[in-house]
C-alpha cells in the first residue's frame, strides 16, 4: 500500500512537473464506436479512418488532391498490363520495433482476400501477390485494373509475425461471436499506437515513437469518445469537452455556427444512403403475407420507392443537409451521370395502383430495420418513411438498432427492408456495384448485397467492367449498370449525405469527402 | 352514491381533505390527468399512433401562440409531425398504466412476503429481510436497469408487448421491498395481540388469520405507501425510457418523448421536450402531494 502510494505521489509529481506545453491531445467524438480493431473484419468507414492512424497502406489519398500518393510503397511501375511492381519504403518499423518486410505485405493482402475478410472488394482483380525480394513485391492481376491504386488505399498492412504470435492470422468473422486478439488489439506502422480501448467508452491513441514518416500534426494523443445522443454530443463540443465532432446533427448547425469559439466546415460526403430490400427469401418473417415474398415483385418495390416524399425528408428531416438522388453513387464517383441521378417521381397514387396491380390492394406488413447511430438522422428518416408507407397501406414494423448489432444482423440476411449508406473510397462505381448489386459470390462479389438481389444482366455487366481496359467502354458499362439498378429498383436510393464538421476555432483539419480525418494534418493551436 | 360521498366528507379523513387546499388542488390535477389518459381516444385531438395521419411537412411546428403555430396543433408538433398535445396524453396513459400496474404487482408481492415474514418469523423472516437489505443497498434505478438489461438480452427480438413486460417487471421487482418492510413491522405488532391469539386458539388456520385478521389491520400504511409509490414508479419508468431501455419510440411514454425532444433542445425547438416534462411533473407532483396528505390524515399522532 505504502509503495503504491509513493508511486502515485511520484506519478503526480512527474505529471505536474513535466512540461505540458508539448502534449497536445485531440479529443473528438461521433455517434458510434469503431466496430473492431481488426483491419479486415468490417468495412466500416469510421473504423477504417481510425485504422488509418494506426496502420499504413502501400498508397494513401492526398487529402487535398484525392490522388493516391506513396505511403509504405515509394514507387510502382507496370511490368505488364497484369503485373504491377511496388518498391517498399526502407527503414519502416512497426511500433514494436520490428522492421516492415515484403512478407508482411504479402501476408496482409492475402489476409484481406481470406474467406472471413470483409475487404475482398478492395482486392478485386488481384490474382496473387508475390515477393520478389525483401523490398519489392509484384501484384499479379486477373486482368488490367485501372483502379488498383485506389483500392490499395484501403488495404492496410499488418505484421505477419504479430498476427501469427497472437493467433489472428484469419480476420475476425463479422457474423460469428467469437473474438480474436486482433479484434481488440492493433499493432501497425502508423503514426499512432493504441494505448487504451474500452469499447463504446473511450479510445486513446498516442504517438508512435518508431513512426517512419514526418507529420505536420502537433497532436500527441488522440482521445475518441463515442456519444450516441445528438444533443449530448453537441453539448460536449459547446462545453469544450471535445475539440471536434464528425457528425453534428442538422438541427444543431445554426447554434454551432453562431457560437464564437466554434467553426463549421461544410462538405459533401461521398456517401449515398439507400434502402435495401430482401429479394431472395420465399417468405419474409414478420410479414402477414405467407408463402410468397412481395418484395420480389418489381411493382411492389416501385410502389415503395414512389411513395417516399424525398423533398420533405430533405427539407424537414435533413434541413437541407442532403442531396436527394436516384443513383446508388454520389456525383464524384466514376460512372455517375445526370441521367442515373434522376429519381422516379414521388407519386403516392401511382404507388397505390402498383400495389393493387401486384395483388396487395390492402398493402401488407413487413419488417423494417434501421441503425440508430450510423448515418445522419437515420432513425428519424426511417420513422418518416414508415409514416409515408403507412399512407399507401404498407405497415412497416420499424426496429432501430445500434450499429454494433445492426451490421452483423443484416449480414446474416435477417432484415427484410434495411437502411444502408455506401461511401466509395475508390471513387469508382464498380466498388458499389460489385458489393451491392452483383449476385453473391467470391472475392467481394455481393458482400453487402444483403437483400440478395440477383440479375443476370447486372452480373454480366459488372463482371465485364472488372476486365474492361478501354476507359470509355468501361464508364459506359458502369452507367449502364447504375441505370439497370434504377430500372429494376434493386435498392431505393435516398440521398447523398452532406456532412459538415464542427470544431473549435483553434483546431485545423482538412475536410475529406470520405468523411474521415487525415491524422497528418490536424493542428491544435 | 350521494350518501356515500357526504358520509365520507363528514368522516375524519374527509374533514382533513375538506380543510386542506393542497389536497383538493392536487386531487383535482390528478383527476384531470387520469381522466384525460383514461379517455385519451376522446380527449386527444389526434391519434399520434396512426401513422397515416402524420404529415412530415407539418413537423416541428411551434405551439399555437407562437408566430408560426397553428390552431390545429395547440402545443406544436414533433420531428415527425405528431401533435405534441396528443402525444403527451397518450404517452401519459402509457406511463400511468405502467406505473399503476407495477405498483399493484409489487404491492401484491411485498404485502404477501411481508405478512409471511412477520407472522412466521424464524428463518423465513431472516432470509426475506436479508434479501430486502440487499435490494435496498442498491439504488433502485440501478436494479431496474440491470433487470431491463437482462430481460433484453434474454429476448433480443422482443416484440412491443414484451418490452412493456420487461419494463413492468423491472419496476415491480425493485418496488416490493418497501411494502414487505412496512407490512412485516406492523404484522409483528399485530401477531401478539389478543384477537390473533384468540383466533389461533379456536383453531383458525395461519393463512386465514393472516388474510382475514392481520391484513386489514396493516393496510393503512400500505395505502399511503402505494400512493407515493405510483409517483415513484412513473418517474422510474420515465427514467428508464429516457435512458432508452423503456418504452419504444413507436409507442412513446413520457420518458421516451422527453428523450426524443432532448435532441432538439439546442436548436430552439423547446416544446418537443418541455410539454412531456411538464406533464410528468404535474402527474408525479399531484400524486405525491395526495400521498403526503393521506399519510398525515391517517396518522393519529399528527391529528
Amino acid at each position: 500500500m505504502k509503495i503504491k502510494l509513493s508511486l502515485c505521489c511520484t506519478a503526480i509529481a512527474v505529471l505536474v512537473g513535466a512540461p505540458s506545453v508539448q502534449a497536445k491531445p485531440f479529443k473528438w467524438s461521433s455517434a458510434s464506436d469503431i466496430p473492431t480493431m481488426d483491419i479486415h473484419s468490417q468495412n466500416n468507414a469510421l473504423g477504417n479512418g481510425v485504422h488509418a492512424a494506426i496502420f499504413d497502406s502501400l498508397v494513401y489519398y492526398d487529402s487535398k488532391t484525392f490522388k493516391p500518393e506513396p505511403q509504405l510503397a515509394t514507387s510502382w511501375r507496370e511490368v505488364s498490363p497484369t503485373q504491377m511492381r511496388f518498391t517498399l519504403r526502407s527503414g519502416v518499423k512497426f511500433s514494436d520495433g520490428s522492421p516492415l518486410t515484403a512478407e508482411d505485405v504479402v501476408f496482409s493482402i492475402n489476409r484481406a482476400m481470406a474467406k472471413t475478410s470483409n475487404f475482398a472488394v478492395y482486392a478485386q482483380g488481384i490474382d496473387k501477390v508475390v515477393k520478389v525480394n525483401d523490398s519489392t513485391i509484384d501484384f499479379m492481376m486477373k486482368g488490367p485494373n485501372p483502379v488498383l491504386l485506389n483500392q490499395l488505399t484501403e488495404l492496410r498492412i499488418m505484421s505477419k509475425a504479430w498476427a501469427e504470435k497472437n493467433k489472428s492470422v484469419d480476420p475476425k468473422d463479422i457474423r460469428a461471436k467469437d473474438e480474436t486478439f486482433a479484434h481488440r488489439n492493433a499493432m501497425g506502422t502508423g503514426q499512432f499506437i493504441v494505448k487504451e480501448w474500452q469499447p463504446d467508452q473511450k479510445l486513446v491513441l498516442v504517438k508512435n515513437p518508431n513512426y517512419w514518416g514526418k507529420s505536420d500534426s502537433n497532436v500527441t494523443e488522440i482521445i475518441y469518445t463515442p456519444i450516441k445522443a445528438e444533443a449530448t454530443r453537441v453539448a460536449a463540443l459547446l462545453s469544450g469537452e471535445v475539440d471536434f465532432i464528425l457528425d453534428p446533427s442538422p438541427q444543431d448547425l445554426g447554434r454551432l455556427r453562431s457560437s464564437p469559439n466554434l467553426k463549421v466546415i461544410d462538405g459533401i460526403e461521398n456517401r449515398t444512403i439507400f434502402f435495401g430490400l430482401d429479394q431472395f427469401r420465399d417468405e419474409l418473417p414478420g410479414s402477414n403475407i405467407k408463402g410468397k415474398n412481395p418484395l420480389k415483385d418489381l411493382r411492389v418495390r416501385m410502389a415503395l420507392y414512389q411513395s417516399i416524399d424525398i423533398a420533405s425528408i430533405n427539407r424537414v428531416t435533413m434541413r437541407g443537409q442532403s442531396q436527394p438522388t436516384g443513383a446508388l453513387v454520389a456525383p464524384q464517383v466514376n460512372g455517375w451521370t445526370e441521367g442515373v441521378h434522376k429519381r422516379h417521381a414521388y407519386d403516392p397514387e401511382a404507388s397505390k395502383k402498383l400495389l393493387a396491380d401486384a395483388g396487395y390492394p390492402q398493402g401488407f406488413e413487413v419488417d423494417f430495420a434501421c441503425p440508430n447511430n450510423r448515418y445522419i438522422n437515420d432513425e428519424e428518416i426511417c420513422q418518416a418513411v414508415t409514416a409515408m408507407w403507412a399512407k399507401i397501406g404498407i405497415k412497416a414494423k420499424l426496429r432501430t438498432l445500434p450499429l454494433v448489432t445492426y451490421f452483423p444482423m443484416i449480414q446474416r440476411f435477417e432484415a427484410s427492408i434495411y437502411m444502408l449508406g455506401w461511401g466509395v473510397p475508390t471513387f469508382d462505381a464498380l466498388y458499389s456495384l460489385q458489393s451491392l448489386t452483383r449476385s453473391l459470390g467470391t472475392g467481394g462479389d455481393g458482400n453487402y448485397n444483403v437483400g440478395r438481389y440477383s440479375n443476370q444482366r447486372m452480373d454480366y455487366v459488372v463482371d465485364r467492367v472488372k476486365a474492361e481496359t478501354d476507359l470509355l467502354v468501361r464508364n459506359r458499362l458502369l452507367t449502364e449498370a447504375l441505370q439497370l439498378q434504377n430500372d429494376t429498383v434493386a435498392h431505393i436510393p435516398l440521398h447523398n449525405q452532406i456532412i459538415p464538421w464542427a470544431l473549435k476555432k483553434n483546431v485545423d483539419v482538412t475536410h475529406r469527402a470520405d468523411n474521415r480525418l487525415d491524422w497528418r494534418l490536424i493542428k491544435v493551436n | 352514491m350521494k350518501n356515500v360521498i357526504s358520509r365520507w366528507l363528514d368522516s375524519d379523513v374527509g374533514y382533513s381533505f375538506r380543510t386542506s387546499p393542497t389536497a383538493i388542488a392536487s386531487a383535482l390535477v390528478a383527476f384531470v390527468c387520469i381522466f384525460c389518459c383514461a379517455f385519451a381516444g376522446w380527449v386527444a385531438p389526434h391519434n399520434p399512433f396512426d401513422l397515416t395521419t402524420l404529415e412530415l411537412n407539418e413537423a416541428r411546428l411551434p405551439p399555437a401562440w407562437e408566430a408560426e403555430g397553428t390552431r390545429k396543433y395547440l402545443l406544436g408538433t414533433d420531428d415527425q409531425g405528431r401533435d405534441i398535445l396528443s402525444a403527451v396524453i397518450y404517452g401519459a396513459r402509457i406511463s400511468l398504466s405502467v406505473g399503476i400496474t407495477s405498483v399493484i404487482l409489487s404491492m401484491l408481492i411485498g404485502v404477501s412476503l411481508g405478512l409471511l415474514a412477520g407472522f412466521r418469523g424464524g428463518w423465513i423472516d431472516t432470509v426475506l429481510m436479508r434479501l430486502c437489505d440487499v435490494m435496498l443497498s442498491f439504488p433502485s434505478i440501478l436494479v431496474a436497469l440491470l433487470i431491463a438489461g437482462v430481460g433484453r438480452a434474454l429476448f433480443p427480438n422482443a416484440e412491443l408487448s414484451l418490452a412493456f413486460g420487461v419494463l413492468i417487471a423491472s419496476i415491480t421487482l425493485t418496488g416490493w421491498v418497501q411494502y414487505a418492510r412496512t407490512v412485516r413491522g406492523s404484522t409483528m405488532v399485530e401477531r401478539n395481540k389478543e384477537y390473533v391469539q384468540a383466533a389461533r386458539v379456536t383453531g383458525v388456520s395461519a393463512l386465514r388469520i393472516m388474510r382475514r385478521h392481520v391484513l386489514p389491520n396493516v393496510l393503512g400504511p400500505v395505502m399511503v405507501l402505494a400512493t407515493i409509490q405510483v409517483a415513484t414508479a412513473i418517474i422510474t419508468e420515465a427514467t428508464l425510457s429516457f435512458l432508452g431501455v423503456g418504452a419504444p419510440p413507436t409507442t412513446p411514454s413520457l420518458g421516451t418523448l422527453i428523450r426524443v425532444g432532448n435532441d432538439y433542445l439546442f436548436s430552439g425547438e423547446w416544446w418537443i421536450t418541455v410539454f412531456p416534462g411538464l406533464m410528468l411533473v404535474a402527474i408525479s407532483l399531484s400524486v405525491n402531494l395526495l400521498g403526503d396528505w393521506l399519510r398525515d390524515a391517517l396518522n393519529p399522532r399528527l391529528r
